[in-house]
């Protein structure tokens, strides 16, 4: 009687333990429909870049991309990531320290400008400064008269990178110091740290891996943005041209391994931002769970 | 005690940090964008009327939308999937499989748009089979979809995927001894927990998609009337020169974005309510 009770006790237990997971047979059909679909979807696209690049053999390869339109397009998307990528950044982290640190009315309506151009088609982000610095535009008589070009020119792509990268390391930043709250910087403040100390030997080795994750999709982004740099860019070959440019340029004169050599190269980019991406993530992680383990040894010896 | 509001905060750096955040993004974002509306208050609205409600224009509509809410949906089902299978099963590669998904998000969309269109093509690795079963993908609105759903596939299982992890297998068990089958479970007891995320993905998604040029533009063929996305119309109209036509376009779908954008904090609101309640 006893015996029975027990083992229809234990038989519940391994229901409900079964209860949360699916029979063998059904987790590998989900797994695999999972893979191919990954596989066609994300996998072989990626593979087909590279495939179609190297067709004919290495050389041909090497042969598109030192062709002096396309070195142009590589020395002007760096140009473009070198200035906006730390222009964005000193943004960032500006942004991050007056929403995640400070109290203040209209926080909310900040975040959502801030989140403005993620939802705005990068078209439209290209297309408000030719409205702007056109020739028809607001401005547009002002600088034909100095004889400033913005629309057509570089300085209009660096804006236009501005405007489509400005939330990628206030995004990541925001959240990270919210959760960090600022005990520590005010404990800092308190021992006689002076405000930018305690920036750089408090606040700045907490941020570190969240600022570094930022980064990368930043650069990621300046770097391949296509729709709203070829709005602005004119499209002047070894002038105005971008990588990306370069590459829709190259496709529709049915250069396709030309093409897909430069598209390797912004893949291989796509490809080192997503190795970084989980470095960063797992090195975070393992901060977290560090100072999580430091925050317990504290408590401990507080009782 | 653990969250007290500081209006007056000990911490300097207030005012220089926050003059900069303005500016920047006065500069940057606000004034620009005012541009552009104060360009559509300039123009005289039978004019607006006529380009927003032209039959190509609304053609355009016709693609955008309805293409970026179908291919929303099929990333809603294909990124729960991913999200479920990543987050509950143990398999080899799962770490690299787990960010091989924001992919879309690091590849330039002009790659994905010629990958896609290499791709799909009638003599590419799939498209020539695809042609063999009588479909056809490139230059076709199926191809406009299928980019869309490349684009924006990573923002349904990166939502997804953290409201799957929080979720307590104790509600599962009890599910489960109360006698339901498994199916039921995910239906009754999985489904509705993670629905808030499973939408704001979806919404996301789909503002994505609507956007989306770069990987669109080498796929579509680009014919007018039948697989021409607003956001190229916006490009002919400026390319011509038309900026009241490209504006009147423009607003259409920036209105239609800040209304996404209002449902998206809406979802995500509904969601932080609902869990602060549960806890």
């Amino acid at each position: 009687m006893a015996g029975a009770a027990t083992s229809l006790a234990s038989r519940a237990a391994i229901q409900a333990r079964a209860g949360t997971t699916e029979p063998a047979l059904v987790q590998r059909l989900l797994i695999g429909l999972a893979l191919v679909f990954l596989g066609l979807f994300l996998v072989v696209p990626l593979i087909a870049i590279f495939a179609q690049a190297l067709e004919k053999g290495f050389a041909a390869y090497c042969a598109a991309i030192i062709e002096p339109d396309t070195l142009s397009a590589i020395r002007l998307t760096l140009l473009t990531a070198v200035i906006v990528v730390p222009v964005n950044i000193v943004f960032g982290i500006a942004a991050a320290w007056a929403i995640a640190k400070f109290e203040f009315v209209g926080k909310n309506l900040l975040i959502t400008f801030i989140d403005l151009p993620f939802s705005v088609s990068p078209i439209i982000s290209g297309m408000i400064y030719v409205l702007l610095f056109g020739r028809s535009g607001w401005f547009g008589a002002w600088l034909v008269e100095h004889d400033v070009r913005i629309i057509f020119a570089v300085p209009g792509i660096v804006l236009a990178t501005m405007f489509v990268t400005f939330p990628f390391v206030a995004r990541e930043l925001i959240p990270l110091m919210q959760s960090q709250g600022s005990e520590q910087e005010q404990a800092a403040l308190m021992l006689g740290a002076s405000g930018w100390q305690t920036f750089r030997r408090v606040t700045l080795p907490n941020i570190k891996w969240g600022l570094i994750y930022g980064v990368i999709l930043c650069n990621a982004r300046a770097m391949g943005e296509f729709g709203a740099v070829s709005v602005v860019s004119g499209h002047i070959r070894g002038m105005t041209n971008t990588m990306p440019l370069h590459v829709e340029i190259l496709f529709n004169e049915y250069n396709f391994i030309g093409a897909s050599a430069v598209a390797s190269m912004l893949a291989m980019l796509a490809l080192v931002t997503l190795v970084l991406k989980s470095v960063v993530e797992w090195k975070s992680a393992r901060q977290i769970a560090l100072a999580a383990v430091a925050q317990e040894g504290m408590e401990n010896d507080e009782h | 005690m653990k969250l007290r509001l500081k209006q007056h905060s000990v911490l300097p750096g207030f005012g220089l940090t926050m003059g900069i955040t303005l500016l920047y993004i006065s500069v940057i974002a606000l004034i620009p964008l005012t541009a552009l509306f104060g360009r559509a208050m300039s123009l005289d609205w039978a004019e607006f009327w006529a380009t927003a409600t032209h039959p190509r224009t609304l053609a355009a509509y016709r693609l955008s939308f309805g293409g970026a809410l179908l291919a929303a949906a099929l990333d809603g089902v294909f990124g729960l999937l991913v999200a479920w299978v990543l987050i509950r099963y143990r398999f080899p590669g799962q770490k690299i499989i787990d960010a091989m998904v924001d992919l879309p998000f690091a590849l330039p969309t002009a790659v994905s748009g010629i990958a896609l269109t290499t791709l799909y093509a009638p003599n590419g690795w799939l498209g020539r089979y695809l042609v063999l079963a009588g479909v056809k993908v490139s230059y076709t609105w199926l191809g406009v979809v299928i980019a869309m759903m490349f684009v924006s596939l990573p923002f349904v299982v990166r939502t997804v995927q953290p409201a799957l992890a929080e979720l307590d297998l104790e509600v599962e068990e009890a599910a489960a001894s109360l006698g339901g089958n498994r199916w039921q479970t995910f239906r009754r007891v999985i489904l509705p927990a993670v629905l808030p995320s499973l939408l704001t993905g979806f919404a996301m998604a789909f503002a994505r998609a609507v956007g989306e040029y770069g990987s669109v533009v080498f796929i579509a063929g680009n014919m007018p009337m039948k697989t021409e996305i607003s956001p190229l119309l916006i490009v002919i109209k400026l390319e011509q020169y038309d900026y009241g036509g490209a504006t009147a376009i423009a607003v259409v779908m920036l209105v239609a974005s800040f209304l996404l954008l209002l449902a998206i904090n809406l979802l995500q609101w509904w969601n932080r309510h609902r869990f602060a309640e549960g806890s």
